[in-house]
């Protein structure tokens, strides 16, 4: 916020038109470079840092963040509430599964071919956003949430038959989901898992800084205002949907050849629930309250695990994190904690002040 | 010039426009009446969020009310609403360019059309802020860019003023009175302030249940014994 007032005060001055600059500000420059330098990170040293287990925990972190990312989309940026995202998740993780034992085509294809099949469904899932909003749109996303984990389960969620349908009745089922072929040990695995995501997360910043985001924005705002902007609604909220879905089945994919397993158990229908509150602790409107809401769905139920905390304090963990969050911080703990840390030195640094001169008197 | 004849629109048992007739022939037009009185229903029907019962609305040569509502923004029909719409979270410049980016023309043409927008209202600050930082004044502002960039043919101003200051709202209605040669536009202004009404229109049409009460030159109209009476209830009394 400060940074967009002093931009302001400081080109604001009268230099005809060449003060505009396009699109790649300064602050975006530096951005791009900070998210760099960040996945250069993640990708060469955080894996040598970390065991097996917690790189296996960080592989979900982020599949989770673009299953977050797409609620942020559908929430935070064009004002659908959504409680089916876990579900469209299991879709997509199911649909890669059947792809991969069905078929043999090469892992990228498989991820692109289940983000799009998985965008269909999840756009017909998105059809009664086109009448309803608010508390029914979320009703009704939850009771098709509902009825998608009935249906995988009374279908057998597969386990890894052979062809399109197959099902095999052993204990541990088949084979497991496959791996891409340059990434199967888990470190490997992790560090693709990152490129995809980031590659997802690419794709949403694109469309919420494009022409699609803008659009996106007025309908939230209001929708007879986007009417009156010549906003075709229609088109905008499925297109939402749709992308959303996409990165949530790439996200199930992922998923899919991470567990190697898929148990219909994995997928309860409450989780959708609690990934809303996790995106909404992280930030509903912000790139980076998506993995924040990752991070919360995934690797603080493994820290209180390691601590040997009840897995039942996470719910009231999110109830009371996510009241601390509407009640201070509508726009999550991703802007929260830099205003708050800043408050916090500024109180210290203040603090010091007076501290200091009055020893200075003293001595 | 838009022609609307015998329209009528009901809501249930309540019939906010009944057998309105008009033409607004070009420039600046007032539109008041009392609160109640359907400006801003006659607004909606312009902009396609209401449907109504019977009757015609035929815009430069145009039957508008059979296009489809958010084909006519592309068209040329422009409004800003009684409750101020800019969008907080986009830029003033983006704010403007998503009213327009559907229009069709070319990028530059487009960045032109913006900033020349953004110019012609007066707005001199980076476009680049974000409208959630921004005062009273300016998002009204923005708000009339919204409604002008491009090339707009209908500009339906519903209570611009409203809450300003009198030295802005001054500001404002220079704008306004610009906005038919600098733009081409017609512009339909709704208001309760008479002086802005006064300033900004030749012609005005009154309203009052539904119904036409008055149009012509606004100095003549603001005289009208139908007009006051409508204004100060005098009407009822009477009756």
């Amino acid at each position: 916020m400060t940074s967009t007032t002093t931009t302001a005060e400081t080109t604001s001055g009268r230099t005809g038109r060449s003060w505009w600059i396009p699109r790649l500000s300064q602050g975006d420059r530096v951005r791009a470079a900070v998210i760099t330098a960040l996945l250069l990170f993640v990708l060469l040293i955080l894996p040598s840092l970390l065991s097996g287990y917690w790189t296996n925990v960080c592989t979900a972190v982020a599949i989770y963040s673009v299953v977050a990312l797409g609620l942020g989309v559908l929430m935070g940026r064009t004002g659908l509430v959504s409680l089916g995202q876990i579900a469209i998740l299991a879709l997509g993780a199911w649909v890669a599964a059947r792809l991969f034992f069905a078929t043999g085509l090469p892992f990228p294809l498989v991820l692109i071919l289940t983000g799009l099949i998985t965008m269909v469904l999840g756009t017909v899932v998105g059809l009664p956003a086109l009448r309803l909003s608010g508390l029914y749109l979320a009703l009704i996303t939850l009771m098709l949430a509902g009825a998608i984990t009935v249906a995988l389960r009374t279908t057998n969620f597969p386990n890894g038959g052979h062809g399109f349908l197959g099902h095999t009745e052993t204990d541990r089922g088949a084979g497991d989901i496959r791996r891409p072929l340059v990434a199967h040990a888990d470190t490997a695995y992790f560090r693709y898992t990152v490129i995809v995501c980031a590659l997802l997360f690419l794709l949403a910043l694109l469309h919420v800084r494009a022409k699609p985001g803008r659009a996106w924005a007025a309908i939230r705002q209001s929708e007879p205002a986007a009417l009156a902007a010549g906003v075709n609604i229609t088109l905008y909220k499925l297109w939402a949907f749709a992308l959303a879905s996409f990165m949530t089945g790439v996200a199930g994919a992922l998923l899919a050849a991470d567990v190697g397993q898929l148990f219909t158990l994995a997928f309860p229908t409450q989780d959708s629930i609690t990934l809303l509150a996790a995106v909404l602790m992280g930030g509903i409107y912000s790139i980076w309250g998506a993995i924040v809401a990752g991070a919360l769905m995934r690797l603080l139920p493994a820290l209180l695990d390691n601590w040997g905390l009840p897995a039942d304090l996470l719910t009231i963990l999110f109830g009371v994190g996510v009241l601390q969050v509407l009640l201070t911080a509508p726009q999550g703990i991703v802007y929260q904690l830099p205003r708050d840390l800043k408050n916090l030195g500024r109180l210290l640094y203040g603090l010091v002040r007076k501290v200091v001169p009055a020893r200075e008197r003293a001595g | 010039m838009i022609d609307i004849d015998n329209l009528t629109v009901r809501f249930g048992g309540v019939t906010p426009l009944d057998g309105m007739t008009v033409k607004f022939e070009a420039g600046t037009c007032g539109l008041i009446g009392p609160n109640g009185a359907g400006k801003t229903t006659f607004f909606n029907v312009l902009s396609g969020f209401v449907r109504p019962a019977s009757g015609t609305v035929t815009a430069f040569g145009e039957d508008l009310l059979h296009m489809a509502h958010y084909k006519r923004a592309r068209w040329g029909v422009r409004r800003s609403f009684q409750t101020e719409q800019a969008i907080e979270e986009l830029s003033i410049y983006d704010n403007v360019a998503m009213v327009h980016e559907h229009s069709g023309v070319s990028r530059a043409q487009r960045r032109e059309d913006v900033l020349g927008a953004i110019g012609f209202v007066g707005l001199e600050m980076d476009p680049e802020t974000r409208v959630g930082t921004l005062g009273a004044r300016e998002r009204r502002l923005v708000e009339v860019a919204r409604a002008v960039v491009g090339k707009p043919r209908i500009v339906l101003l519903d209570e611009p003023a409203a809450g300003l200051p009198d030295e802005e709202t001054e500001h404002l209605s220079r704008v306004i009175k610009a906005i038919p040669e600098h733009m081409g536009a017609l512009v339909i202004l709704v208001d309760h302030d008479m002086s802005l009404v006064s300033a900004c229109c030749e012609v005005t049409a009154v309203l009052d249940f539904g119904k036409l009460i008055a149009a012509g030159p606004t100095a003549q109209v603001l005289r009208d014994d139908k007009v006051i009476a409508a204004y100060l209830g005098g009407e009822e009394v009477a009756a």
